[in-house]
């Protein structure tokens, strides 16, 4: 009874001794494995570091962060003007660092001649406005529209960067994963997807895309989005409270640093 | 001693009868709470409000209209019985574009003066705040709101969950994806697997027999997601270069694969039904000069219709709840469907989809539960169904 009340005490004055060193990072699914590769990285050169790294989408880190359930807030979006305002009114200063870059591919049958779409175009295809290839300079074929499901952060990215946050068309085919769209948009030849640059392969034709209205189409690669040439490009943040500053900076230098930002690259991310 | 036993083991199952029923009951009651709830959240998201300059007079917005108006479909007010006057659409998140940070203060105290500051310099705006902010702010028109009427989920033709600022529950193409592609499932499993199992009872001889029944179980042991991927990869290009459809992904893609799914159950129920049937009735048929195949259709079908049937309703109930396969291959698009040929989305793979990112509490939330009930609602109607033919037949036999 005794040991067991001695080892309770014990217990309790490590956990108070040692809160440095414990972080918890929560947020979006698509900065996950990003922030589990760096994490793990980070734990073995610093061996008396703790971190618990969990998904769960960007609104749910952003909440977290506010309730103080988590230290570090991952998020594949900017933190919400009312998300920010409620923050100020609770007395927390949320700080933004980005981890690093994420870019879209819009993607098309091998087959397909089309080489380049303007935004305006890409947003008349994805709300139903145009619906044959011959209206943007291809074949006379119905354009097949793929996105993600609601869920997904790449889907609100596209809504938000190409609709423009207008609604996606009723007819639009959502597909439950990547892969599946990969899949898709390969075996059919109206197709029309978009996907993560990392997932790209030879089996779909991404295509050029201009924001300036056709003055200048970019193809995406690594190498435009880091050169901030290709425009579908979301920066993947982290929030934290900035009296939480010193627990986490140690962290964020480590993924600022040439190390972490190697990694990056290797998981299929652009470095910032 | 023995007296005990027989207690002790009349009170177990008594009390395990009474928790099981309890509990399923408790799920339903719990079901049916959380989709009612649906009803009582107002069109536009909650917490916030739609704000339009005093000289704007326009008393009332659909859901419908809402959405179009923030689309950019509707860009004059004369669209929606105001004055002609083209829209401005006005987003909490454009604030931070307008006004610097220094303007909205340090704890953005000064937000509310500033939108409607906006509302008040432009009469055709629809500003879409936080109704704490302009609550008190004068010159600024809050339109009031209703809840979301039951008529508009029944009966409405469009689903969209995540539109900002008034969702849209319409579940009648769920509702028929979901009719569609179970139908034509079963009309796909239905004579495969009534024939298979024929020939398993009747016709197969031992060995095959031996090796076939095996197979067959083991199918039903394949996870859905599997069937899902081999739909995708296999069945979803063969239907397109068949048919030569534009995009394969198609109600009679998850038809086929829900119908393969649905065959190990048929099969094995109908078989096992079939293999009950009195050696005695056989030969006696066969006695009175029947051929093999009368015996068949005349004596042991009707003998053994109410574990085939059964069979039948395990196999339709396997199909209509499917998540999974259905999800990956009938390309989810939330349209009526004209015809088994184009895509459409089903309440399982709805549900599925939605519900990870659907704020607990939430209406998007309460719709997936609603969703839920009512598939609830067409598997009772079903199983109804069947019970009432069943109990017919053996009224007649």
């Amino acid at each position: 009874m005794k040991k067991s009340l001695l080892t309770c005490v014990f217990l309790l004055l490590s956990s108070l001794s040692l809160p440095t060193a414990a972080q918890r990072i929560k947020g979006s699914d698509t900065v996950l494995p990003l922030t589990q590769a760096l994490s793990e990285m980070f734990m073995k050169s610093h061996p008396s570091a703790m971190l618990t790294v969990t998904g769960g989408g960007s609104g749910v880190g952003i909440s977290a962060l506010m309730d103080g359930t988590t230290d570090l807030a991952m998020a594949s979006r900017r933190i919400k003007f009312s998300e920010k305002m409620k923050m100020k009114q609770a007395r927390h200063t949320p700080c933004e660092v980005v981890a690093a870059y994420d870019a879209l591919a819009v993607i098309v049958h091998p087959s397909n001649p089309v080489k380049q779409l303007t935004r305006e175009q890409l947003e008349a295809i994805y709300r139903g406005k145009i619906t044959n290839w011959r209206e943007v300079g291809g074949p006379d074929a119905r354009i097949v529209v793929y996105s993600r499901e609601t869920s997904s952060g790449t889907y609100e990215f596209f809504k938000e960067s190409v609709l423009k946050n207008k609604n996606y068309m009723a007819g639009v085919l959502s597909m439950p994963a990547t892969g599946a769209i990969i899949q898709s948009v390969r075996q059919t030849r109206g197709a029309i997807g978009y996907v993560g640059l990392a997932y790209l392969n030879p089996y779909v034709k991404a295509l050029a895309v201009s924001y300036d209205g056709g003055r200048h189409y970019v193809l995406p690669s690594v190498k435009t989005a880091m050169a901030r040439q290709y425009p579908v490009v979301r920066p993947l943040y982290y929030y934290y409270d900035k009296a939480n500053e010193a627990l986490v900076r140690p962290f964020l230098d480590f993924v600022a640093s040439p190390a972490g930002q190697k990694k990056t690259l290797e998981l299929g991310f652009i470095p910032r | 001693m023995k007296k005990w036993i027989d207690r002790i083991a009349r009170w177990v199952f008594t009390v395990s009868g009474f928790t099981t029923s309890v509990v399923i009951l408790l799920i339903i009651g719990f079901l049916f709470t959380e989709a009612a709830g649906l009803f009582r959240n107002p069109i536009v998201e909650e917490g916030y409000v739609l704000a339009l300059n005093p000289k704007n007079p326009v008393k009332e917005l659909s859901a419908e209209q809402i959405k179009q108006l923030f689309d950019e479909d509707i860009t004059n007010w004369k669209e929606v019985g105001g004055p002609d006057l083209p829209v401005r659409v006005f987003r909490l998140e454009d604030l931070d574009q307008l006004y610097t940070e220094e303007q909205l203060g340090a704890e953005y105290e000064f937000a509310g003066a500033k939108i409607a500051e906006q509302v008040q310099q432009s009469p055709g705006i629809v500003a879409f705040v936080p109704d704490v902010l302009v609550q008190e702010a004068p010159g600024v028109r809050c339109l009031p709101d209703r809840t979301i009427p039951l008529k508009d989920v029944l009966l409405g033709a469009e689903w969209y969950p995540t539109a900002t600022p008034s969702p849209i529950f319409g579940i009648l193409p769920l509702v028929s994806g979901t009719i569609w592609v179970s139908f034509f499932a079963i009309l796909i499993a239905l004579p495969f697997g009534l024939a298979v199992s024929i020939y398993l009872a009747e016709i197969a001889p031992e060995k095959v027999h031996k090796l076939f029944k095996p197979v067959i179980e083991l199918l039903g042991g394949i996870p859905s997601v599997v069937y899902g991927f081999f739909g995708l990869a296999v069945i979803v290009p063969l239907l397109q270069q068949t048919f030569g459809l534009p995009v394969g992904e198609s109600g009679l893609a998850g038809s086929i694969v829900l119908a393969i799914m649905a065959l190990p159950t048929i099969i094995t129920v109908a078989e096992d039904a079939m293999r009950n049937c009195p050696r005695t009735m056989r030969e006696a048929s066969l006695a009175l000069g029947a051929t093999r195949w009368q015996t068949i259709y005349k004596v042991v079908i009707p003998f053994s219709i109410t574990g085939i049937t059964s069979g039948v309703v395990l196999g339709i109930g396997r199909a209509i709840g499917e998540t999974m396969a259905v999800l990956m291959v009938t390309g989810n698009a939330a349209i009526l469907p004209s015809s088994i040929l184009e895509p459409l989305r089903t309440i399982p793979a709805t549900i599925a989809a939605e519900l990870g990112e659907a704020p607990a509490g939430g209406a998007h939330y309460q719709a997936l539960f609603l969703l839920g009930v009512i598939l609830f609602f067409i598997t009772l109607f079903i199983n109804s169904c069947v019970e009432f033919v069943s109990a017919r037949n053996k009224f007649k036999r």
